[in-house]
């Protein structure tokens, strides 16, 4: 299992209440969650669920009708499902934009730790568009750590990579939370959420329906492995979604 | 803001199929319009074919010779004439093409003048196929004609005034090689007044006679009345024109202005409406607007680009037409004003466009529906369409940037007009269409 921290670190972020309405369609539905320092968490759900209303929320893109966030904008990284760089850049160029727009003390050295961080150093004077998709979106969540905050949030960064990209992502995600930083990541795949994440934020229809560990869903819906994703669908279904 | 910037001229040095396009695309229609605008009323080409005979080329007057070559010169002040051996060449050259119409002088011209009678008549052939064409050739071909006509009534009444002038006073007239001495009214009243005298005061001729004389004196003293009303004749209509709208440069100083403010218009919105689309269509802008810069601040950044990058290209533009054009160097900084305050009002109108779309391609797009039209809208001329619809185009043309960018231009380049009006004009729909962009990215997160 690689999320390793223990379960009394403390909490660095706390949301209460979160409703956000689009017209006449209720996105959230009253959310709350908490997660501790170099927590790894799993917002998971359907398409529609509320997963990035969610996030966007958190990351202050979207005010929410109801509801509090107990950090300011400003403290959190936030990665959008689709990487968010300029194409005619090169990687360090995007790095170094992004590095001075958020004003970090020392740009230069900030990029380059994110080089080696990546793994992307050998690709830095490349033009974005001209990465394969798994490279792109290390870039991308790259961008979101550089102002090194305490929590990470990730919109789907695997969806759109093959088996073996994304097997090297979720090295990297859990490197960086092994080293301290709280990542939120949404997703509608429940392997993922299984292997990696300590936390479960399952919503349907903008309502959290479970709060707990992968073990304890498990539990719940009586199954593991390959019978679990079938008993959570099932899980869903009884409750009426 | 300037990291932004910087990254935004990066981004247009590396796409230098977009850049060239974008400069040359508009320059090309630039200068097409300008050539298009000043070439128009220029001299158009003609075939000549002149049917008389040398010794022909004279018409005698009262004895005195008009050369008809000097009368039809008037006619090649206004067109190009290009000399032809044949009528059938002539005829050719029309259905061809090569000319826009023939002008044949023939044969007969002469007798038929000479026989004051008949009026001499100059045949004209042109192209009926294309309105433009034939309205062109109506307008103009007719109208020099009827120059050559009119100076040529104008000698032939001189000719009867001078004829007038010897009934009236008297003299020597020359006719078929023989000078004649003509008597003159003059003359013949002294000549009666002595005849008169001698008679006895008792005769009744006395009578008579002085009926003629009463007769003579009337005739003379209208005659000379008369001079007045024949130099009329030759004339009757004068043309003083004064334009009353507009300025007083001419065609092709107007047509420098109106090829800047083209391609000023399409650099300046395409630029600004595919740089705030870009941000979007690369997913950057959630980014940016999330604490890393304000929507206003991205606003002002992408104006200020699209302004930069477009006044430069201008000013590039006019060093080019001041080699065929004469421009009044003097003037340089009003040129820069003028395209400063354009350049900011249609990257506002480009930043509102962009802000409606969230790719480059249907911003683009947007951009040239728009454009083409405003700038149709601004040339309509007064007059050409009902007074009511030409209003609307009025009041449309002063709700975008091209008419007032092209005032302000034509008055900075050409000297023609004021230049705050149109610059306040500008500075205020700057306010307008940013306003208008800010309010359209409130609603995109
Ligand atoms: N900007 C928006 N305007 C209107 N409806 C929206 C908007 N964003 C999300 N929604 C709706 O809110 C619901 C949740 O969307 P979302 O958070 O994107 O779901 P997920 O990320 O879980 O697929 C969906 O029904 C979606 O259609
Ligand atoms: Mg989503």
């Amino acid at each position: 299992m690689p999320s390793t921290q223990a379960v009394d670190a403390p909490t660095v972020l706390e949301a209460q209440g979160l409703r956000k309405r689009f017209g006449d369609r209720e996105a959230l539905k009253g959310v709350s969650l908490s997660v501790t320092r170099g927590e790894l968490a799993a917002v998971i759900g359907p398409n529609g669920a509320g997963k990035t209303t969610l996030l966007s929320i958190l990351a202050g893109i979207q005010r929410p009708d109801e509801g509090t966030v107990s950090k300011a904008p400003g403290e959190i990284g936030w990665v959008p499902q689709q990487a968010a760089l300029y194409g005619k850049l090169t990687v360090a160029e995007n790095l170094d934009l992004f590095a001075r727009l958020e004003r970090v003390p020392d740009p230069a050295d900030t990029v380059d730790r994110m080089l080696e961080l990546t793994d992307l150093r050998d690709r830095a004077d490349d033009q974005v568009g001209t990465l394969s998709g798994g490279n792109k979106q290390r870039v991308n969540i790259a961008i979101g750590l550089l102002a090194r905050p305490e929590v990470l949030l990730l919109d789907e960064p695997s969806a759109a990579l093959d088996p073996r990209q994304r097997e090297r992502l979720w090295e990297f995600i859990v490197r960086l939370a092994s080293e301290g930083t709280t990542v939120i990541y949404a997703t509608h795949n429940i392997q993922e959420a299984d292997r990696y994440a300590r936390q479960l934020v399952l919503l349907a229809d903008g309502e959290r329906l479970f709060d707990g560990s992968p073990r304890e869903l498990e539990q719940l819906v009586g199954a593991h492995g390959l019978d679990f994703e079938a008993a959570f669908v099932r899980f869903l279904h009884q409750q009426g979604h | 803001m300037r990291w932004l910037l910087v990254k935004d001229l990066r981004i247009l040095r590396r796409s230098p199929l977009l850049v060239s396009l974008l400069v040359l695309y508009p320059i090309v229609i630039a200068v097409l319009i300008g050539f298009a605008v000043s070439r128009g009323p220029d001299k158009p080409e003609v075939a000549f074919y002149n049917e008389l005979p040398a010794s022909a080329g004279t018409l005698e007057l009262g004895g005195r010779k008009i050369d008809l070559t000097d009368e039809s010169n008037q006619i090649f002040d206004s067109i190009k004439p290009v000399q032809v051996k044949s009528r059938a060449e002539a005829i050719q050259k029309v259905k061809d093409g090569d000319v826009l119409a023939a002008i044949i002088v023939p044969k007969d011209l002469t007798e038929r003048l000479q026989s004051g009678l008949e009026s001499g008549v100059v045949k004209v052939y042109y192209n009926a196929e294309d309105p433009a064409k034939k309205q062109f050739v109506e307008n103009t071909i007719k109208a020099q004609v009827q120059r050559a006509n009119a100076a040529l009534t104008k000698r032939i009444a001189e000719e009867a005034l001078r004829l007038l002038d010897l009934i009236s006073t008297g003299g020597d007239y020359r006719f078929l090689g023989q000078d004649i001495g003509i008597l003159g009214l003059r003359e013949s009243e002294a000549i009666l007044r002595n005849a008169r005298a001698e008679l006895p005061r008792s005769s009744p001729q006395r009578d008579e006679i002085d009926r003629v004389l009463g007769f003579a004196k009337l005739a003379r003293d209208n005659l000379s009345f008369s001079d007045d009303v024949l130099a009329v004749v030759g004339e009757p209509i004068k043309v003083s024109a004064e334009s009353l709208q507009g300025g007083r440069n001419s065609l092709s100083s107007f047509a420098v202005a109106l090829s800047v403010a083209v391609s000023l218009m399409f650099i300046t919105l395409l630029l600004a409406a595919g740089a705030l689309a870009l941000e979007r269509e690369e997913n950057a802008f959630p980014r940016l607007v999330r604490g890393l810069v304000s929507r206003t601040g991205l606003l002002v950044e992408k104006a200020g680009l699209a302004t930069i990058c477009s006044v430069a290209a201008c000013l590039l533009m006019l060093l080019g037409l001041g080699v065929f054009v004469s421009l009044d160097w003097g003037r340089f900084p009003l040129w820069v004003l003028a395209l400063v305050f354009a350049g900011l009002g249609f990257a506002a109108l480009g930043l509102a466009i962009g802000a409606l779309t969230r790719e480059v391609r249907a911003a683009s797009l947007l951009a040239f529906m728009l454009a083409l039209p405003l700038a149709f809208l601004a040339l309509v001329p007064s007059g050409s369409v009902a007074p009511a619809l030409y209003d609307v185009t009025r009041v449309v043309s002063a709700l975008f940037p091209f008419k007032p960018t092209l005032d302000a231009l034509n008055a900075a380049l050409n000297d023609s007009g004021d230049v705050l009006g149109p610059l306040l004009h500008l500075a205020l729909l700057t306010l307008g269409f940013g306003a208008l962009a800010r309010i359209g990215l409130r609603r995109f997160a």
